[in-house]
């Protein structure tokens, strides 16, 4: 599987020159809230990338193959499918209104010339199949060409009908629909190892299903307290190992980590292994448990690590030890001292997203004023980058930025408070073994490569 | 008395000591935010992560319309025009009896992604 091997993984992300490729969205000024990306996936071998939007819709890239006659094209991605993934609907029993969004995608690893991904929203989970139709029959004895059924009786010889080539069409239909097994708002979906089977997580409940299988689905964790007044954290996010179908772990809204081992018990509620950071009392304050719960979770390829994410941090952990971390990386900590309109404006509440390259060693997260932030793991060195229009020529270097927190601020750098905190990069994602990353801000896709590619 | 002490020996301030100074510059940033946000909202629970707020989370979507209600209320003003809602058009509850106008009209969801239009650059 992806990782280690990764072909020739080059060294992570600060001695690489990272430069603009490609731009996706409109330029437009007012934003339609239907078109704010809400989530990006790369396929497990990156030639193909997917984004969902609050308006329910899936847009596929495809990486162009390297083409002699367009040697400036270098392995572009362009638009290879859309469909409408999740449509609005109302929930009159409960009286819920249940968005379209599409809160994760997650692909399934390829095992034909088809493709497959889940997508789901807040209630229901959807498997839908991706494929080519590049042929068609003619002469077929039971239909026209237009497709209208003949009457058999009519049909006096019979004929061999042919494949004829056609102008490529890629179809995407909904292969299985998984619902109503969710009662608050999935967050996560996960397919395992074992390729069989995949997790979805709601702010209280884990539920394990089988792809075949749409009418059944198993309960494997459950935090919810017998008396909701006692309720004191819900589930974050949840991911199954990369290689040991049997363990998952999921995070929680105080900064917790749980890893569970499904071989030890049918309902996993008692956690194999409880990761926590150590807190200082004396640091505590009102912000304290918000700003610690960890808005994402991910393993690293290897298996051997996670990372998670809270509101100022990115911190990776060893699964050998639930003590502490191994590392701790600042995002944006010049933002401690504006909690206070960060509660107001709701910003505090952001969910970011993390993610790691191919090989591990350098991870990468978003931030305010469409900044993005990678970490090369093994340097220790950290880079600020912007996703703007502004510098959008092809193959432009991105140049690194800086906020000032106070005090002069110097030439180039961005004070905090000309930060544009409605312009938040949530979603990221990194190439399963290249240096190419997508960036989503708000209702644009950028994507990055580094100069050598 | 021990600051003055500090103030006459700086130079020998213990390790100790310096990581306090450092630790309380520390804090310092978030306690502030703490103190501005309580002086707005001086009713503002202790328990920041406790119940309502977690409530208020799971409850997303919750949209409130009685047909009972609302039937009730076209009754008893059957000259009279409906109320329709105030500029907040979200919070249909309490007072207020929801009319079909004031639910969120089902969106057309056939319009095609942007992201899928345009040009490639």
């Amino acid at each position: 599987m992806a990782g280690a091997g990764g072909g020739g993984c080059p060294a992570g992300g600060n001695d690489l020159q990272w430069c603009f490729s490609q731009v996706k969205g409109a330029v437009d000024e007012d934003v339609a809230e239907a078109d704010v990306i809400s989530t990006v996936e790369f396929s497990h071998s990156g030639d193909l990338l997917a984004t969902g939007d609050k308006g329910g819709r899936v847009v596929i890239f495809q990486r162009e193959q390297e083409n002699k006659s367009r040697p400036h094209s270098r392995g572009e991605y362009n638009v290879y499918s859309t469909f409408q993934s999740h449509e609005p609907e109302f929930d009159y029993l409960k009286s819920l209104e249940i968005e379209e969004k599409i809160n994760k995608i997650r692909w399934l690893p390829r095992q034909s010339a088809a493709r497959f991904l889940l997508s789901t929203n807040d209630k229901t989970i959807k498997l839908w199949k991706i494929s080519e139709r590049d042929k068609r029959a003619e002469g077929c004895n039971l239909q026209d060409e237009d497709g209208r059924l003949r009457d058999p009786s009519s049909v006096t010889a019979l004929r061999v009908p042919i494949l004829k080539p056609m102008d490529l069409m890629v179809e995407a239909n909904p292969r299985r629909i998984f619902a109503n097994a969710h009662t608050y708002h999935i967050n996560s979906i996960s397919v395992n190892s074992d390729h069989e089977t995949y997790l979805s997580a709601d702010d209280l409940r884990i539920n394990l299903w089988h792809l075949e299988i749409t009418d059944r689905s198993f309960n494997i964790v459950d935090i919810k307290p017998a008396n909701m007044e006692e309720l004191t954290e819900v589930i974050t996010a949840a991911e199954f190992h990369p290689h040991q179908c049997n363990v998952l772990v999921y995070s929680s809204s105080k900064g917790t980590i749980r890893l569970c081992d499904m071989r030890s018990s049918a309902l996993c509620d008692r956690h194999s292994k409880f990761f926590e950071e150590p807190e200082d009392p004396s640091s505590r304050s009102f912000f304290s448990e918000i700003i610690s719960s960890v808005s994402d979770v991910k393993f690293s390829h290897s298996g051997r690590y996670m990372m998670t994410r809270d509101y100022l941090s990115v911190k990776v952990w060893d699964l050998n030890m639930e003590s502490r971390p191994v590392e701790t990386h600042q995002v944006h900590e010049y933002l401690r001292s504006k909690l206070c309109s960060l509660y107001e404006n709701d910003c505090i509440f952001d969910k970011f997203e993390c993610c790691w390259n191919g090989c591990d060693s350098a991870i990468m997260t978003g931030s305010y004023n469409n900044f993005f932030r990678m970490f090369d793991r093994t340097t220790w060195r950290d880079v600020t980058l912007e996703a703007s229009r502004e510098n959008s020529k092809p193959r432009a270097s991105l140049k690194p930025r800086r906020v000032c927190a106070g005090g002069k601020r110097k030439k180039d750098e961005v004070s905090v408070d000309s930060l544009d905190f409605s312009k938040k990069i949530l979603h990221t994602a990194w190439h399963p073994a290249e240096n190419i990353i997508a960036v989503a801000a708000t209702n644009n896709l950028y994507i990055f490569q580094d100069k050598a590619n | 008395m021990s600051q003055k002490q500090e103030e006459e020996n700086p130079a020998e301030e213990t390790g100790e000591e310096k990581q306090d100074t450092q630790e309380k510059e520390g804090m310092l940033p978030e306690r502030a935010e703490e103190a501005k946000l309580k002086a707005k909202y001086p009713s503002l629970g202790q328990k920041p992560g406790g119940s309502d707020f977690l409530m208020k989370r799971l409850q997303k979507g919750q949209k409130y319309f009685d047909s009972g209600d609302y039937n009730m209320a076209k009754a008893k003003m059957k000259n009279k025009q409906l109320p329709s809602a105030g500029p907040d058009k979200n919070l249909v509850t309490g007072d207020h009896i929801p009319t079909p106008q004031d639910l969120p009209q089902r969106k057309s969801s056939l319009v095609t992604s942007k992201l899928a239009g345009g040009q490639v650059e």
